[in-house]
């Protein structure tokens, strides 16, 4: 991946910076929110994983695109950025589904059970963790510890936490996203 | 603003609340047993009976027994409602004023849960508006942060930290005082002081609730332990998974600025105190010290070798004091009462209380805050009320760098001291409880591969000595395993442990020893039978670690 966006930079045109870019995703407000949140942090290097976390908002996923934008914005070398997008668990490179289903892996949830939850859906969906289904409808993705311990086992779905999930439950769950 | 002032305003918010204050919880747990319905419901039905005038519904942080929530509590009074349903709200309000009685169960407050709890860090959670900066200055905030301004040097209020026994409560332990006069003694001018809300361990969740139902205590201990250690700039680290956090801790920021407690100037003094957030992207490694700066500086979370020490050169290479955020929760508990009372708590090489998350199987669930010294046997079956369906196996605590207690230890106290000597340590204060059904080598497999996937690959023992005892694991519980691979095991863990760069590596084994030291047997019965035992069974070899 980082030697493709590489070539890729190099075949871009010298004057297809930024600008060229933005007429690529069709003059994109979304860059403009990208930009916005590198000039609050003035530019400066230290602010990457802010700017990274704003990008991923607006874009929902980090392509090749966005990184070559923010290491041109923050004058840092591909390599870095595309380090640090894959270093960290939250930054993904692939778009996700159009909902998502986050099932926690806690200890208190996989004591309680959330392993079979985990296992349920996958059976269901016909995926991995970490993958979506081909109609690009769903994505399956586990959480290291959510923090809702109590409520163990835990799924967030798009955004909502949901707790003391049982497999059926969530199948339920997942049936209803789908429509 | 002034000493006066600050006390103007908590005289004026404590004369606009209600005479009854009917606290709901909207911390992450209960909101996820759809407590925001139950809270706007409670205000419609106030409404409804026009006791507006004397009722009151508040929106509060985590008040600790999560298993059952949504939870609202009618304050004064000892009625304290679980597993509300928002058809419940009409009725609790009815029964407040006094016309029948509620449709739902209420807790007993007298209950070992509640009453074998000692509350300093968690005083005020779930009895004021974690958004409302009057509720929280109404209870005595931000005086502490007055008198280490006014009434102290910073070299007293070093001492005064030190004199307390505070120790470290992100897992390592090490004596709060003592970080704080390193940094002091650091020469130059620029020092920066991080509060550490990165909360990785998995069934741990005090830090989260901390920030979500008391954010100015945080932010007030940070502003002194800026001023002890003379830096004006601090940062707050948090997890990305905990939005809710982060949301009320940028309230709070703004509005102890609004107030000039905050930024430029604290309370007229010449003392400046800004505070920033940053977001994790979700890595634990970043849990430790050196990782978590690298995360701050915009870098991936590779740990560096130690020394030097942040506190010698941290932050963008200068002096840097990081402490937990519940360390942080303590301070100006201990500047208003004082290091005596503080010591007076606890233990004597561990002082004061701890918060932890009591969860997996377990009746009651939740979030508990006990005097050091407590032995884990009152925590588990007084408190916890035991496993529902049969009994404890084994506690687990400190998450992936921490071990499994066996259930005939129970008797041990919690402390730093007697912990590490089980075979397990404090860490950040999970604890998870498990029954007959779990399975300890599944238990380490699970831990391992938290590990594996966590590890930052810097090392070379912690990036491939993962991979290997998680593999080594799968092929025991496949039942593939020979005792050669067991040996290996043993041999790999201590190599892992012993080379290892940061804490990750370095207590990444510690399930799969602990597990082997007190359930050998479940190791033994998982491996290959060998081929001249024609079926037989032998006797299990001693496991000896």
């Amino acid at each position: 991946m980082p030697t493709a966006a590489v070539t890729n930079a190099e075949k871009t045109p010298k004057s297809a910076g930024p600008k060229a870019q933005k007429k690529d995703k069709g003059g994109d407000r979304r860059l403009k929110r990208i930009d916005v949140t590198m000039k609050r942090n003035q530019y400066k290097p230290d602010a990457l994983i802010e700017v990274l976390h704003a990008a991923q908002e607006a874009f929902g996923y980090l392509d090749e695109a966005v990184l070559l934008h923010v290491a041109r914005g923050l004058k840092l070398p591909l390599s870095r950025v595309y380090g640090v997008a894959t270093f960290y668990h939250l930054f993904t490179l692939k778009p996700s589904g159009a909902h998502n289903c986050v099932v926690c892996m806690g200890t208190a949830c996989y004591v309680k059970g959330g392993g079979k939850v985990m296992e349920a859906l996958q059976a269901e969906l016909g995926i991995e963790v970490g993958e979506t289904t081909p109609d690009g409808q769903v994505s399956l993705m586990a959480a290291r510890c959510l923090g809702a311990c109590g409520i163990a086992p835990a799924v967030v779905y798009d955004g909502e936490i949901a707790g003391k999930q049982q497999p059926d439950q969530a199948i339920a769950k997942i049936k209803e996203l789908q429509g | 603003m002034d000493l006066t002032e600050l006390r103007e305003v908590a005289q004026a918010e404590k004369e606009r609340q209600g005479s009854i204050r009917v606290h709901c919880c909207t911390s992450t747990g209960c909101r996820a047993a759809s407590s925001m319905e139950v809270f706007r419901n409670l205000e419609a039905a106030v409404e409804e009976h026009q006791c507006g005038d004397r009722i009151e519904v508040v929106s509060v942080g985590c008040m600790g027994f999560c298993g059952q929530g949504p939870l609202v509590q009618v304050e004064p009074g000892e009625q304290l409602y679980e597993e509300v349903e928002p058809d419940d709200a009409g009725s609790i309000i009815s029964a407040t004023v006094g016309k029948g009685t509620a449709s739902t169960t209420q807790l007993d407050p007298h209950h070992p849960f509640f009453a074998y709890q000692t509350r300093v860090v968690r005083q005020n959670s779930g009895n004021i508006d974690p958004e409302s900066i009057e509720e929280y200055i109404a209870v005595g905030g931000y005086e502490s942060l007055y008198k280490a301004l006014y009434e102290m040097t910073p070299e007293a209020v070093v001492a005064e930290i030190s004199n307390s026994g505070l120790r470290g409560r992100g897992g390592g332990g090490y004596p709060t005082g003592l970080k704080w006069a390193t940094v002091a003694k650091m020469p130059g001018d620029q020092k920066y002081v991080i509060c550490n809300g990165d909360e990785g361990d998995p069934g741990a969740f005090m830090d989260r609730s901390v920030l979500e139902s008391d954010p100015h205590l945080v932010l007030e201990g940070m502003a002194i332990a800026g001023y002890a250690v003379g830096a004006n700039h601090g940062y707050i680290y948090v997890r990305a998974e905990y939005p809710l956090a982060i949301k009320r801790l940028q309230k709070a920021i703004q509005q102890a600025k609004k107030y000039g407690l905050m930024g430029s100037q604290v309370f007229d003094s010449p003392f400046d105190f800004r505070v920033d957030i940053r977001i994790g992207a979700g890595a634990f490694v970043c849990g430790e010290e050196t990782a978590l700066i690298q995360s701050i500086e915009g870098g991936r979370g590779n740990p560096v070798p130690r020394p030097p020490y942040p506190a010698e050169k941290g932050l963008y290479n200068s002096p840097t004091l990081i402490n937990n955020v519940e360390t942080l929760a303590n301070i100006a508990h201990i500047i208003r009462e004082g290091a005596d009372w503080y010591a007076s708590i606890g233990t004597e090489d561990s002082k004061g209380t701890k918060v932890f998350a009591l969860t997996g199987n377990i009746r009651n669930n939740g979030l508990i805050e006990v005097p050091m010294g407590i032995t884990l046997r009152q925590i588990v079956e007084d408190m916890g009320g035991g496993v529902p369906d049969g009994e404890v196996k084994a506690v687990q605590t400190g998450g992936p760098s921490g071990g499994c207690i066996p259930k005939q230890l129970l008797d041990t106290p919690v402390d730093y001291k007697s912990l590490r000597e089980v075979g397990s340590m404090m860490g950040s204060g999970g604890m998870v409880v498990m029954d007959q059904d779990t399975s300890m080598v599944e238990i380490a497999h699970f831990y391992m591969e938290f590990c594996r996937g966590e590890t930052c690959g810097k090392c070379v023992p912690c990036r491939t000595g993962t991979v290997q005892l998680y593999g080594l694991l799968t092929k025991l519980l496949k039942g593939q395993a020979t005792e050669a691979d067991l040996e290996q095991m043993k041999a790999l863990s201590y190599m892992v442990k012993d080379t290892s760069l940061c804490g990750l590596g370095q207590t990444a084994p510690n399930p799969v020893l602990s597990t082997l030291r007190y359930f050998p047997e479940e190791y033994t019965s998982l491996l290959v039978k060998p081929a001249y035992l024609n079926g037989k069974t032998a006797e299990p070899k001693p496991v000896s670690v």
